[in-house]
């Protein structure tokens, strides 16, 4: 069978995540004594009272289906939480989906407001999953590359000259990944006044959050006039070392939720039952848990960056989530050799930048989410690794 | 977290950190770090840096054992002065005054069962105020000091994203 005519032309021109192809070089051959600052989850387990709390679930019989939407009690503790720690206010009711990841809570937001042909501004680099998303929903990706000597934040500027008639949504994703880079209420109030006077809406991916050092994260949706045009993609998997659960949630405006919902329903039906038990333990318990864990990566980011410019990377401080983001440009290789030279050479894998879109060439990302152990491990061999070809 | 509580743990954690290692990490000078650490190793808040090992790994006779111990309190010194006289033996590793059904808990490391046995005959039970003594083997370490016996684990998480 001639499967190129089969299959989906759209789905089959995908390219596959970048991190992807690196990492079957890594698992390719003998490197089991590659020392990897590549992953992007916690390398805490979930706290353990939140994993009791699924347990016991399963042992009183909790397997059935949830509602679509998510069990009610779950809804209304994000509600609890988001005002609580971010000053949202939503509606438990009628404006909280509770979905498989924030992955899924990305994935709904751009089904349920691209049409085809509709323009989505992304800003990059950025996690690896939303141009497929936008283009999937028969949506064109706008890029922007944010800058370095802009902290690599959207600035006004980029975001008004990318902004055709066609332009629909907006990815905000902050604090981000792979760079650190956070927008402070400031930075969010420029985006805001272009925004206002549109009909564009943002999709701010917030699963980093409770991972912001030195500040706290401010929500584009508490800004006055943006909870109108913002849905909010997060989850459980970040602030409470839950990525294993599959657990997340969208919020909006009712009138995009009601939308969104209909998509979740016929292609989900409805989020894990043991994760979503899991999850109110997580809220209602678990304030210290994310206090405790964004101290320790605060200590490893530190020490990282430190790391890094000791031996010679510029570097751009990060505030938020636990990457760094080191220009690694001053070697006359191209992001990719340098890591897979460093991969094969010095021992030691990180993630090139441009797995994260081209404008992630000249830079690396590096995870801090190991024990300062592993990463001094790491820190040695990029410095041997780099003295041998300087 | 309070700071001086943020360098005892992290040097709980692991000892081997170095004042420069701690000051990058909790954003402050070394030479407060070493301040801080001195202070503290004289003030006895800091006792010792040690290092965790499974001796079972190891090829070495080892065995060790908690023995509780019934004691009579003596007039004015409570169960101090046993105590004391207790810590001076070095089989003995810890030694703790205990509430409920006994009133000292005692840990020791010795080569075989019989030089243990041996030890609490001929040392501990003849002490004029311990009334009786039972003695516990350890057949096997699970968790030590918040420290996990057996395999390392090794980093499987996914480098999907």
């Amino acid at each position: 069978m001639d499967y190129s005519k089969i299959l989906s032309k759209t789905a089959s021109e995908i390219k596959p995540s970048g991190i992807r192809k690196f990492f079957d070089l890594l698992s390719a051959g003998d490197m089991s004594d590659v020392v990897a600052l590549t992953v992007g989850q916690p390398d805490f387990v979930t706290p353990w009272h939140i994993r009791e709390a699924g347990i016991e679930s399963l042992e009183e019989g909790k397997t059935y289906y949830t509602s679509n939407a998510g069990l009610t009690e779950l809804r209304n503790e994000i509600s609890l939480y988001l005002n609580r720690r971010f000053n949202l206010s939503y509606n438990p009711g009628n404006e909280i989906i509770v979905t498989v990841g924030g992955s899924e809570a990305i994935d709904l937001a751009v089904r349920a407001i691209v049409n085809p042909g509709d323009e989505v501004i992304i800003a990059m680099p950025a996690f690896v999953c939303y141009p497929p998303i936008v283009s999937l929903a028969g949506g064109i990706p706008v890029l922007i590359p944010t800058k370095e000597e802009n902290e690599f934040k959207l600035t006004p500027e980029e975001l008004k000259s990318a902004i055709t008639p066609k332009t629909k949504l907006l990815i905000l994703p902050y604090p981000n990944n792979p760079t650190g880079a956070i927008m402070d209420y400031e930075d969010l109030s420029k985006i805001a006044d272009i925004l206002r006077d549109t009909d564009i809406m943002v999709l701010s991916d917030e699963i980093y959050a409770e991972l912001t050092f030195g500040q706290k994260h401010v929500s584009i949706a508490s800004l006055p006039g943006m909870r109108e045009r913002t849905i909010i993609a997060s989850g459980f998997s970040k602030a409470y070392a839950m990525t294993g659960w599959r657990l997340g949630y969208v919020v909006a405006p009712e009138q995009v939720t009601s939308v969104i919902y209909k998509i979740h329903q016929f292609a989900i039906m409805c989020a894990p039952t043991t994760s979503q038990f899991a999850a109110i333990q997580a809220l209602k318990k678990g304030d210290d848990d994310i206090e405790y864990m964004a101290e320790e990566y605060n200590r490893r980011r530190r020490y990282i960056v430190a790391g890094l410019r000791s031996i010679g990377f510029p570097c751009f401080e990060p505030k938020g989530a636990f990457y760094v983001w080191p220009n690694i440009s001053g070697f006359g290789l191209s992001s990719d050799e340098f890591c897979e030279k460093l991969m094969y050479e010095g021992r030691v894998a990180i993630v090139p930048g441009t797995a994260f879109g081209d404008c992630g060439e000249g830079y690396a990302r590096l995870s801090y989410a190991y024990s300062v152990e592993h990463i001094t491990k790491a820190l040695d061999g990029i410095e041997n690794f780099v003295k041998k070809i300087r | 977290m309070n700071e001086m509580n943020a360098l005892l743990n992290l040097l709980e954690n692991d000892a081997r950190l170095t004042p420069e290692q701690i000051a990058i990490m909790l954003d402050k000078e070394v030479g407060d770090i070493k301040k801080l650490i001195y202070e503290y190793e004289k003030d006895g808040v800091i006792l010792g840096y040690k290092a965790m090992i499974d001796w079972d790994k190891i090829e070495r006779e080892y065995v060790s054992a908690m023995i509780e111990l019934k004691v009579t309190p003596q007039r004015d010194k409570g169960f101090g002065s046993i105590a004391e006289k207790i810590t001076r033996y070095p089989e003995v590793q810890s030694v703790y005054l205990m509430s409920g059904s006994f009133d000292i808990l005692v840990l020791i490391e010795g080569r075989t069962m019989k030089e243990v046995a041996f030890f609490v005959a001929e040392k501990l039970s003849p002490m004029d105020s311990i009334t009786s003594t039972s003695t516990h083997f350890v057949l096997r370490k699970y968790k030590d000091r918040g420290v996990v016996y057996g395999v390392p684990e090794v980093d499987i998480r996914g480098s999907l994203v």
